[in-house]
């Protein structure tokens, strides 16, 4: 039993080590010559463009479920006008960033292990190597530096779609004037709701999602089961990240802003 | 005497390295006493061997004996825990994975099968080092990236995407990609396994052609005799009308092509082709069985 413990903590503390390894060599590659930027562009594209479609869904819908439930609440204290208010913080400070950050784990995350596993286990990535290439600078750089800026942008716009989803709902479901609607969301925001919550956290999800895609696709071995395995493991394991670091960022920023 | 010994070793002494290493027999490539070890498993153990330029060296050995580690040490993708490696002179075991970078311009590796990049085309993948990790004009890159996969016979599949080609294809598209740069060291790694007779014979034609024709110094791991002796055995020839044709070599081209033979990681034999057809070794005899 100590030695299955051990052996567990041993391949934990192995995992840490080699992921700080990657995102401290991926930092290097950011600000160090070579730059593929024709890769960073792609990366953005995919990883930006490619995931609207889900976002733009994800955020509609959450937004006008959150409203038809919020409603039936707030009616049993004669406070459905303020429906706006309630919609409004929970998009931007919540359900916006970590359900796009979710959604994306299931997308792009899914997607870079299996590739990367993919490269790994075809020796394709060896063969970056023996051709002088870093893969760390050519695979990596570009999608982490994508999914830090791209996550944020989408979110935004999650939160956008969302909080209109709810308008959707309040006007034609629970007939709450548009005007009222509207500065509802506004009158329920601080500032701090929206550069804080709203756009700090998206950033910490985006370099997760992508940092422990990469992580697990350049460890991945044992041919395509490998691969599968690979993929499931970027997946559980950045969902429950984004979902941590949600609760730590959250204690941290409403210290520091509230 | 003694002054022409003297003077020859002053000469000597006063060549640069590069110019020591383009001496024809120059040893470009020394494995030193190398081991490595994965936890309890021995993989190489004690191995030395020398390439000399323009030789070839044939690796064989059963699944598991060490081959293919031996060609990933060479390029610094393993590091041995043990040994001395030297590629054209430069002491290799112990560099960075950036200091490697510019000894691997030097050498070329053709993985197991073909490792060709998925989503570029043949085009991309051949030309793959010099559009991404050199300043040449793309035109003149086009123009070498045509040159080599003309070599190699496979111009008509310039555009087609890898998933596209055959076995066969893919590993000449893998040697044209290696061969693209021109490194001096070409290092093939099973490049015939599990192909047919008559495409195994195509790639180990462009072997013999790269060997004579580009003085292209080779290593080549296999598992497959018949495509030893046939690379130890014959040589490439130009003919005045340009026709390249392969020929039965010369015996004395023949003792150019080495066998090593390894077993759990040690060498058990190392000799030219007549060697090792003359060896009573029992383990070697079952293998060439």
């Amino acid at each position: 039993m100590p030695s299955f413990v051990e052996n567990w903590l041993k391949s934990a503390a192995l995992e840490v080590q080699e992921y700080v390894r990657l995102v401290v060599a991926a930092m290097r590659g950011v600000v160090s010559r070579p730059i593929y930027r024709h890769d960073i562009i792609e990366q953005l594209d995919v990883i930006g463009i490619g995931s609207l479609t889900v976002v733009l869904l994800t955020g509609l819908f959450t937004g006008m479920a959150i409203t038809a439930q919020s409603g039936l609440t707030l009616d049993q204290f004669g406070a459905r006008a303020v429906v706006g208010r309630l919609v409004g913080a929970s998009m931007i400070k919540e359900l916006g960033p970590v359900l796009t950050a979710l959604m994306l784990t299931g997308r792009i995350g899914s997607g870079i292990a299996a590739e990367l596993g993919s490269m790994m286990v075809t020796d394709q990535i060896n063969a970056l190597r023996a051709l002088g290439t870093d893969p760390i600078r050519k695979l990596v750089v570009p999608r982490m530096i994508a999914g830090f800026l791209m996550t944020p942008v989408l979110t935004v716009i999650s939160d956008f779609v969302g909080i209109t989803g709810g308008w959707i709902v309040s006007r034609f479901q629970l007939q709450v004037n548009t005007g009222l609607y509207w500065s509802s969301v506004r009158d329920g925001l601080y500032l701090q709701d929206v550069y804080g919550m709203g756009l700090v956290k998206p950033f910490v999800f985006g370099f997760i999602i992508v940092t422990v895609a990469c992580h697990v696709g350049m460890r991945t071995s044992g041919g395509t089961a490998g691969v599968g395995k690979a993929t499931t493991v970027a997946v559980v394991a950045s969902s429950v990240l984004v979902i941590a670091a949600d609760f730590f960022l959250n204690q941290i920023l409403l210290t520091l802003l509230y | 005497m003694a002054d022409g010994t003297a003077a020859e070793m002053n000469a000597v002494s006063e060549m640069t390295a590069a110019q020591v290493f383009a001496e024809p027999g120059a040893p470009v490539l020394v494995f030193d006493h190398v081991g490595l070890a994965f936890d309890e498993k021995v993989v190489l153990r004690d191995v030395s061997f020398t390439l000399l330029k323009g030789h070839t060296k044939i690796i064989l050995g059963a699944s598991g004996s060490g081959k293919s580690t031996s060609l990933k040490i060479i390029t610094g993708l393993l590091k041995a825990d043990a040994g001395v490696v030297w590629v054209n002179g430069r002491r290799v075991d112990q560099l960075t994975e950036r200091e490697m970078m510019a000894v691997r311009a030097d050498l070329g590796l053709i993985f197991q099968e073909g490792a060709l990049f998925d989503s570029l085309t043949v085009r991309e993948n051949v030309g793959y080092k010099l559009y991404e990790e050199s300043d040449m004009p793309i035109a003149d890159v086009d123009r070498r990236v045509e040159e080599v996969l003309g070599f190699v016979g496979m111009l008509d599949h310039i555009d087609k995407m890898p998933s596209a080609l055959s076995g066969g294809q893919r590993r000449r598209v893998a040697i044209a990609r290696a061969m693209a740069f021109k490194p001096r060291i070409l290092l093939y790694d099973e490049a015939t396994t599990g192909l047919d007779p008559i495409t195994a014979l195509t790639v180990n034609d462009e072997i013999i052609k790269l060997r004579d024709l580009e003085g292209v110094s080779s290593i080549i791991v296999t598992h497959q005799l018949r495509d030893a002796f046939y690379v130890a055995t014959h040589s490439a020839t130009r003919e005045p009308d340009g026709a390249v044709r392969i020929v039965r070599a010369t015996s004395e081209k023949e003792r150019e092509a080495e066998f090593v033979m390894l077993k759990e990681g040690l060498i058990v034999f190392e000799g030219d082709a007549d060697a090792l057809r003359r060896t009573t070794d029992p383990y070697i005899q079952s293998f060439l069985s």
